[in-house]
């Protein structure tokens, strides 16, 4: 995984609350054999005025030209803002995937789906948890503001407003480390490489014919 | 202090990292590899930017999409575009990470679990992983092996390690003689009747006793393969002379002095004789009869000369249900003959019984017989390509195809359907397969679980029989 640095990015704001893993990629994408490629396929229901298939030409299919990700303001927006209870639904892991493919590094909602919410950070997405009334005042900025960007610092856990305003985040410090050092389940193994080596050279020496 | 277990050994011995709340990181000698649970980890290692730890531990081959029937050309002319795109996908990704790759058309294709031991990439005392639940059957080499996910497969090609808690630690004793007809197969099946299918959850079984002494390796590795169907990730059989001669000079096997040297440190792959186990069950080999499973768990299995249960007569409310259940999706009523059930297809392949002796057992009651004409589609499908081509130097092939059988290329097959080999709704197929769930051979299908030869037999008669009347 890539390690999470401090950005700045354009906000994306999703104005719905109870937003379900199908919603976030439609079951008819699951069969791939990737976990990428999923993006062009990201809320497509809401996106696009067709039904997206597996082997659609997504640059061929028409746009709901109302839906926020569809509109040219929000364009290369890296940062989710939705309603409470975010990701909801089964537990499908494209849903991340989907999300993280599209761009999003954070998703900031006053609430998540459990397992969703575990499943983002296992795949480099921040999700950040806002009482209601801050991710309300985040929404009614970002529809005010075009081009509106926030910072978000996860080494000192704060989100840095455009009028330099800031907005202090809880998170969980063991997830914290590891998105800070990009590591997923294989990068906190690797994180022993050392012991593994020696226990491989360990094993060569005294049980040659396993190589 | 008590001895250790064959099971306590094998894990001893590669413990890289033990973890206060138990879990630990186990070193992984050998990964096998195939189409369907590979992709997304390939995948991951390409978004991640990582590589495999070490390439030679890994060894791929396609099964569970190849096409059994005559082969146009290669991957790309397999018609089901998903199963095209697994194949295909495998072959890419082998490729790309440098991967040894057993693909469509090369003769050592095969079903994994019948190409890794036949390859002799499994080795006693390995631990060895694949994602896929019957990878057990590497234990019969003495062998570590677990059945993995998808992200595990990934964990592993990165870091040739596994996370796992140790199990608890299963004997199943089996002693005295089977008796003349009675195979490897009628064995696991009567102790997954005893068990049942979660009775060995959080076990590793080790199977000892006389009756797996006796039996041969291709047979140990049958009892092994269905460990998971008796709840068990992992199943084991103690090294002996025979696995040590198994072993010797296959391809990946070690020669020279790395030989002798292991031969040397197999000689240790037993559990002691005051080793302690959390369970141990006893049978005696002489009271197993041919098995045939009448339902929709591998649990509801009889002996050849029973009859169908009763779900009135079932004290147990839950499992009344699931009788009635499984009566209804055979098309069954109770008080049967299992003997008066037809046999309208069968199979016999899957990486349960599709190995030399499996085929050489089935051929051997076929001889000069023809199979029933209320029989609609017989096949017998190899494990691999080279038990197929050393079936066909013996001549097997003949008397399958004599007899009225499709002698097929080797893959998964009819086992789980996921290629062309289904079978029909409302069917019963008499099949040497490990599972006989709902649908698992095709939408509707009705699986019978038994045998090579009473796969065999049942074939000949339309419906099952006790094969040692034929014999
Ligand atoms: S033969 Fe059947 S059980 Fe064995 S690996 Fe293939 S699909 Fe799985």
């Amino acid at each position: 995984m890539e390690k999470f640095t401090t950005f700045s990015a354009i906000v994306a704001p999703l104005d719905r609350a109870n937003v379900d893993t199908d919603a976030i990629i439609p079951k008819q994408f699951l069969k791939s054999i990737k976990r990428t490629g999923f993006g062009p396929n990201l809320f497509d229901e809401w996106r696009y005025e067709d039904v997206g298939q597996p082997d659609s030409d997504n640059s061929q299919r028409p746009l709901r030209k109302d839906f926020v990700l569809n509109q040219a303001r929000y364009q290369g927006a890296k940062i989710l803002l939705a309603r409470e209870n975010f990701g909801c639904g089964s537990s499908r892991e494209h849903a991340p995937w989907a999300l993280k493919d599209f761009g999003f590094d954070v998703i900031i909602s006053p609430s998540f789906a459990d397992i969703f919410f575990n499943n983002s950070f296992k795949n480099g997405i921040l999700p950040i948890i806002l009482d209601e009334k801050t991710v309300d005042d985040l929404f009614n900025e970002t529809f005010e503001t075009e081009g509106y960007e926030l910072k978000i610092n996860l080494a000192e856990q704060k989100i840095v407003k455009p009028n330099g305003d800031e907005i202090a985040f809880d998170v969980d410090s063991f997830r914290k480390h590891c998105l800070l050092n990009g590591l997923d389940d294989i990068g906190l193994t690797l994180e022993h490489a050392a012991e593994i080596e020696a226990f491989e050279a360990n094993r060569k020496a005294t049980k040659p014919w396993l190589y | 202090m008590a001895g250790k277990t064959l099971y306590d050994k094998l894990w001893d011995d590669h413990v890289v990292r033990q973890e206060e709340d138990g879990t630990a990181l186990i070193y992984i000698d050998r990964q096998l590899l195939h189409e369907v649970t590979s992709p997304q980890a390939f995948e991951g290692l390409r978004i991640a930017g990582r590589k495999p730890w070490r390439i030679e531990a890994n060894l791929a081959t396609c099964d569970h999409n190849v096409p059994t029937t005559e082969l146009k050309g290669g991957a790309e002319t397999i018609e089901d575009p998903i199963s095209r795109i697994q194949v295909v996908t495998l072959g890419m990704n082998t490729k790309e990470f440098g991967i040894t790759e057993f693909g469509m058309g090369d003769p050592r294709q095969g079903i994994v679990h019948v190409v890794g031991p036949e390859e002799g990439k499994t080795l006693p005392g390995s631990t060895l992983v694949c994602g896929d639940s019957h990878t057990a059957t590497h234990g019969a080499l003495g062998a570590l092996a677990h059945g993995i996910g998808t992200s595990e497969v990934e964990h592993v090609l990165a870091t040739q390690c596994l996370i796992q808690k140790k199990m608890k630690n299963m004997l199943v004793k089996v002693d005295g003689q089977l008796k003349p007809g009675v195979t490897p197969k009628d064995v696991i099946l009567a102790i997954i009747g005893k068990i049942g299918t979660a009775g060995g959850t959080g076990y590793a079984i080790e199977f000892g006793g006389q009756v797996f002494r006796d039996m041969s390796i291709e047979g140990r590795m049958t009892v092994c393969n269905m460990a998971i169907e008796g709840g068990a990730r992992v199943g084991l059989v103690a090294v002996d002379d025979k696995t040590v001669e198994y072993v010797k000079g296959r391809p990946f096997a070690p020669t020279g002095a790395n030989w002798d040297m292991a031969v040397e440190a197999w000689q240790d792959l037993h559990s002691d004789d005051d080793a302690e186990f959390d369970c141990v069950v006893e049978m005696n080999g002489a009271d197993i009869e041919p098995q045939v499973s009448w339902g929709t768990s591998p649990e509801m299995v009889l002996g050849v000369d029973g009859v169908i249960p009763d779900p009135e007569k079932e004290a147990d409310p839950v499992k009344a249900t699931s009788i009635r259940n499984a009566l209804k999706y055979m098309g069954l009523a109770a008080g049967t003959a299992i003997k008066d059930i037809p046999a309208e297809y069968i199979f016999i392949g899957s990486c349960t019984n599709s190995r030399i002796e499996d085929l050489r057992a089935a051929a051997e009651v076929l001889k000069g017989r023809k199979i029933s004409d209320k029989v609609e589609l017989a096949i017998a499908v190899p494990g691999s390509g080279l038990v197929k081509e050393q079936a066909e130097a013996e001549g097997l092939d003949k008397i399958f195809i004599e007899a009225g059988f499709e002698w097929r290329n080797p893959g998964c097959s009819m086992c789980l359907a996921m290629n062309a080999d289904r079978l029909p709704s409302g069917k019963h197929c008499a099949s040497t397969s490990n599972r006989n769930f709902e649908g698992r051979q095709g939408a509707g299908g009705r699986t019978h679980l038994v045998s090579p030869e009473m796969a065999a037999a049942a074939a000949v008669e339309g419906h099952f029989v006790d094969v040692r009347d034929m014999l």
